[in-house]
């Protein structure tokens, strides 16, 4: 590749990534979000395989609009090896490890820009199907109970933390996941992962309603929820 | 600058047409890397936090011992199905049986066949 189009591909990729002060959603975000429904007949996994960050085109669905303006005002990580399949990993003696000169860093906004964001991603609800047929009943789980079912019986713990240090790190932390998410995004994702993502790397496993509920009644357990 | 001519019609004609085909090693990159490692040692990021290591498909005694219609299953309902970890989850809802059958020619070659 020419030196010339490594600075015009390098100056594009970071033009994309970067929220200019004033702009909407679209131009602050879609260099590593996307913010409409990727054409996945077309693309097959290979929309995956370059995704950057989680995808936002089905925002207004998935998450609580007080969390999305408080976390894009102080961002913290909620991937702790990155976003997968393009992970921020390094290969060593010990086996694969998070690299932190790697890992990329969310900008953070003004209170006023994540306000103006927050708003335009929560448009974005092209799965109001989903959520009406969702069915969560709340119910209380005892937290060892819930631990063992969410470790030891559902194998959750593989690629997600249900407390900080505890469990893989491929996927998202789950003991903020109350805070940031819907109960009806999170009974639904977790009863049809890819009705939501087509190329999602979340496993559908042989749940009932019942079960379900359980699990999310453990996450809003573990995040403050009750 | 000739270069720069040439690439970007190469760059704005990859964005068109259909799909091509995946492949094994690029499904192995997606779904099971987190766990089995970037290497297929089974030391992927995951791994150390597991009491039960996620098995090294580099190992061609381990993967040896089992047949491919044994690989496939697993990878479609997962370690309980074999009686082993609930750590492996079933993919059979995510991944077609053309995709299942590329992933277990994928980790043949990763267990038995020798690099050139």
């Amino acid at each position: 590749m020419s030196g010339m189009v490594k600075i015009l591909l390098f100056a594009a990729s970071l033009a994309a990534c970067v929220p200019a002060a004033a702009a909407g959603a679209q131009a602050a975000c879609g260099g590593c979000h996307a913010l409409s429904r990727p054409d996945f007949d077309r693309l097959g996994i290979t929309e995956r395989l370059e995704r950057k960050a989680p995808p936002l085109w089905y925002a207004g669905n998935k998450y609580r609009r007080e969390w999305l303006v408080q976390w894009l005002q102080a961002p913290t990580r909620l991937l702790a090896a990155g976003y997968f399949p393009n992970a921020a990993i390094r290969s060593t003696a010990e086996g694969d490890e998070p690299d932190p000169d790697r890992l990329p860093k969310h900008p953070a906004l003004s209170r006023a820009e994540a306000e103006s964001v927050a708003d335009e991603l929560m448009a974005k609800k092209p799965h109001d199907a989903l959520i009406a047929a969702a069915r969560y009943e709340p119910g209380s789980v005892n937290r060892r109970m819930g631990a063992m079912d969410f470790g030891k019986f559902k194998g959750c713990q593989a690629c997600h933390q249900d407390e900080p240090g505890k469990g893989g790190l491929s996927g998202p932390e789950l003991y903020t996941a109350w805070q940031r998410l819907t109960p009806e995004y999170i009974v639904s994702f977790i009863a049809d992962p890819k009705a939501w993502d087509p190329n999602t790397i979340m496993p559908r496993m042989e749940m009932n309603d019942a079960a379900i509920s359980k699990l999310a009644d453990y996450l809003k357990l573990i995040g403050g929820g009750q | 600058m000739r270069m720069l001519h040439v690439m970007l019609p190469a760059l704005l004609l990859g964005g068109t047409g259909a799909a091509r085909a995946e492949t094994g090693a690029e499904l192995y990159r997606m779904y099971c890397v987190q766990c089995h490692g970037s290497q297929g040692d089974g030391r992927g990021v995951n791994a150390k936090s597991m009491d039960v290591l996620p098995r090294n498909h580099r190992d061609p005694v381990e993967m040896g011992a089992r047949q491919d219609a044994d690989l496939a299953k697993v990878i479609r309902e997962g370690g309980k199905s074999i009686n082993k970890s609930v750590l492996m989850p079933s993919w059979g809802h995510n991944l077609t049986e053309e995709q299942v059958a590329m992933l277990v020619r994928h980790l043949r070659t990763l267990c038995c066949e020798k690099k050139p």
